[in-house]
């Protein structure tokens, strides 16, 4: 393993310390995320009880061709990062820069799915509006849909600028794949790996069952 | 695998002079230099300056609000108005100021200093939350300039998200932001705390202020990112049309009441918490007592930060919550009253056979037992389902929140402020002065706020500028208190800016006080201590003293220049 002293920053001090911090303060993140996404869940809970037909309906609606594509692509990338900590705690500069690079690749494609799937969505006139095909409570589901997405496109989008910026540093040598960087950003992407699940499940299975 | 690391030496920290340079010396007197820092002192000198700019701004907002209400018809704003500026003092007070007031500032200072670290755990992080604060403060100002909010504090739907013509969106778009300000800080402390105590600083060895900062730090990082997700929730409706809450789309306002109120209960502890703590430190040091209960008062922080989270139905007794839920929600806010007693019991034990004096830090912390008593009695009231159904929405609750918040926290703030001055700028203050200016603040409260617990109990409601003449007595008492209150403000302002240039220079420990950041010179030097103390001992071992023998700090003392 390296001893490059750029890995250990101020105030730390070890290295071993700085790492079990690292991901220590990141996990507290996650449990505060966990929390955001909470209260997205909890609205939906309660008007999913309220109109369980409509939000049937609502998710009929969806296009689980894209969905399924997504979550495909998304566990893939979430492989790929364990690749990229597995790379880091072997210290193999290229295996680090190579995989993270390759996670964001498979981060941007599902971007590019999911807008392939808000264009239909906006040509189907699933946006909550004037043209609306849907029973009123079934607007609720689409509300969910476009913030729940929504939200996790954006926490998707910071998982790929994060997972570029790492991988470019480490394929310069500006970093070293060590850093202890790479397990956060690994936590945090498989966070928002797991959001996705738990949103396939909502958004596109209801009704689905033929029950 | 880390076995193999390198003994490494600690990251960038310079080991460049002996002469150990105080933090204000360090890295220069620029601009620039204070722009760009990291040191967790410097970062809470940034927070100190933001938050008392938007203090006075909100204050200025309910100086006029104040002197509207001198007449029973109004004086000189419209309705709209009126509405707007309570409402910017609200929002403006509790996330500019009081949200980040102690723990951002103080806690920022000396969490690290008191555990015996060289600063917080993700130093950049901690700057980046300051600027993540003023692009905040940025749309909060916007919303401002641009014509303000008329929704409350409170954001209520459908009106925030519908009907409302004010800049609802920059006003939530600004907390928002503030919010993951918030939750950077509360990470970056739980992170420090849990990681970089000095050797021998156990858990029960942690001074209070140091439990009740990481505690709130917990309440933070759990309960603010439903706050942010509910104002999101707002924008999404106000901006995109997205009917989350609008009642003809079959969606329920009175969900919003819950995830609003599920943050902004426990956002209560996240401004008396911190207060807490330092009412702790400063009460041991000038009693030169031992606390009493140091174990208990630490299950009493948890369990308020626990059990705050359980409470929030309490503001939604008139909502049409379920009688069952209601009984509930009472039930769980008396619960929450007995670990606050129970701190109330062990400083007033604390103070007993003490040999108190009462420098001016003791006496805003004395103003702040005798207030927050107040408003936490005040509180079992309203816990009380038939009580508050008769006083919702009126002066009561008003003043009962303002008890505990303003009486509670900013008197603790002060309290802070005035102990710590000396460590932190390295000058004495006018101690006359001082005390002066702490006993004014507290008759200036009281006589802002007492008035307003009696009108509110007789049926005046809370947002209204024009009123029914019986109440002018009180309105015309509560208005010239808070013409003493900013007084008592603004004395502070006064002699502590005058203390910086002509004070007397600050020996490392004036009050003789056992914390660590005490075993260091005042200023601190950049690093925080020459060399990572080792602590040995509880924490306000001041009893030998009593006896004749020297009081034990935390930690071996190292010697300033
Ligand atoms: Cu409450």
């Amino acid at each position: 393993m390296s001893d490059d002293p750029s890995v250990v920053q101020f105030p730390w001090p070890t290295v071993a310390r700085q790492r079990e911090g690292v991901a220590f303060g990141m996990w507290t993140f996650l449990g505060s995320e966990i929390l955001f996404f909470g209260g997205l869940l909890l609205t939906y809970a309660v008007y999913r009880t309220l109109y369980p037909q409509a939000f049937n309906s609502g998710s009929a609606a969806t296009d689980i061709f894209y969905g399924t594509i997504n979550t495909a692509l998304l566990l893939t990338s979430s492989f790929i990062m364990t690749m990229a900590l597995r790379g880091s705690e072997s210290g193999s500069r290229g295996v680090v820069a190579a995989c993270m690079l390759t996670t964001a690749a498979f981060g941007l494609a599902f971007l590019a799915v999911k807008g392939l799937e808000y264009a239909e969505d906006i040509d189907k006139h699933l946006v909550p509006g004037p043209h609306f095909p849907l029973h009123p409570p079934a607007r609720l589901f689409f509300a969910f849909y476009w913030v729940a997405t929504g939200v996790h496109a954006i926490h998707l989008l910071v998982g790929i600028l994060v997972a570029v910026f790492l991988g470019i540093r480490v394929a310069l040598r500006q970093m070293a794949p060590e850093s202890t960087a790479i397990e956060a950003a690994s936590l945090y992407w498989h966070f928002v790996d797991s959001v996705w699940i738990v949103l396939y499940a909502l958004i596109y299975l209801p009704g689905r069952s033929g029950a | 695998m880390s076995e193999t690391v390198s003994a490494a030496e600690p990251g960038k920290a310079p080991e460049e002079s002996e002469q150990c340079e105080s933090y204000l010396e360090a890295g220069g007197h620029t601009l620039m230099s204070w722009l760009t820092t990291t040191d967790h002192k410097r970062i809470g000198i940034l927070y100190a300056i933001a938050i008392t700019f938007f203090f006075f701004i909100a204050g200025i907002a309910i100086g006029l609000v104040r002197l509207e209400l001198m007449s029973p018809r109004g004086l000189f704003l419209s309705d709209d108005e009126y509405n707007r500026l309570f409402s910017l003092h609200g929002i403006v007070m509790v996330w500019f100021f009081l949200v980040p007031s102690i723990p951002a500032t103080f806690g920022n200072f000396f969490l690290p200093l008191m555990i015996g670290a060289k600063d917080v755990a993700f130093p950049r992080l901690n700057l980046l939350s300051w600027y993540v604060y003023l692009l905040a403060a940025g749309f909060a100002c916007y919303a401002i300039v641009a014509g303000g909010v008329d929704t409350g504090w409170t954001f209520y739907t459908p009106f925030s998200s519908l009907y409302s013509n004010g800049n609802v969106l920059a006003a939530a778009a600004g907390v928002f932001v503030a919010g993951f300000s918030s939750i950077a800080t509360g990470v970056n402390f739980i992170t420090t705390t849990h990681m970089l105590r000095a050797p021998g600083m156990t858990w029960f060895r942690l001074p209070l202020f140091v439990w009740a900062i990481y505690a709130t730090s917990v309440v933070i990082v759990l309960a603010t990112p439903i706050l942010a997700m509910s104002l999101l929730l707002i924008i999404a409706e106000r901006l995109f049309g997205l009917p989350v809450f609008n009642p003809n789309d079959g969606g329920d306002p009175i969900l919003f009441q819950h995830l609003f109120w599920f943050y902004s209960h426990p956002a209560v502890y996240i401004m008396i918490l911190p207060a807490m703590g330092v009412i702790s430190e400063v009460f041991t040091c000038f009693a030169r007592r031992h606390i009493f209960g140091y174990a208990m008062m630490i299950y009493a922080i948890l369990g308020i930060a626990v059990i705050g989270f359980f409470v929030w139905g309490h503001h939604m007794f008139v909502s049409g919550e379920s009688q069952f839920a209601n009984l509930m929600f009472s039930l769980l806010s008396f619960l929450v009253a007995v670990p606050s007693a129970i701190k109330v019991f062990n400083w007033t034990a604390t103070l007993y056979r003490g040999s108190i004096s009462f420098e001016a830090p003791m006496v805003y912390a004395m103003g702040f037992v005798g207030l927050f008593t107040m408003g936490g009695l005040t509180g079992l009231f309203l816990a009380s389902i038939p009580i508050d159904v008769h006083v919702t929405d009126t002066y009561f609750v008003v003043a009962h929140f303002h008890y505990i918040m303003v009486g509670g926290s900013v008197s603790a703030f002060f309290a802070a402020l005035h102990f710590w001055w000396p460590k932190i700028t390295g000058k004495l203050y006018s101690e006359a002065w001082a005390r002066f200016a702490a006993v004014i603040m507290f008759l200036g409260f009281n006589s802002t706020f007492l008035p307003q617990y009696i009108m509110g109990y007789t049926g005046m409601p809370r947002r209204y500028h024009v009123y029914p003449p019986e109440f002018q007595a009180y309105h015309v008492l509560s208005s010239m208190g808070a013409l003493v209150l900013l007084t008592a403000y603004m004395l502070p302002l006064v002699y502590l800016t005058w203390s910086l240039f002509h004070g007397k220079k600050a020996p490392a420990n004036p009050w003789r006080a056992t914390g660590l950041e005490w075993q260091t010179p005042s200023p601190p030097p950049e690093y925080n201590f020459e060399e990572i103390p080792r602590v040995d001992t509880l924490p306000y071992e001041y009893h030998p003293e009593n006896q004749g023998g020297p009081f034990r700090p935390q930690g071996k003392v190292i010697g300033g220049k």
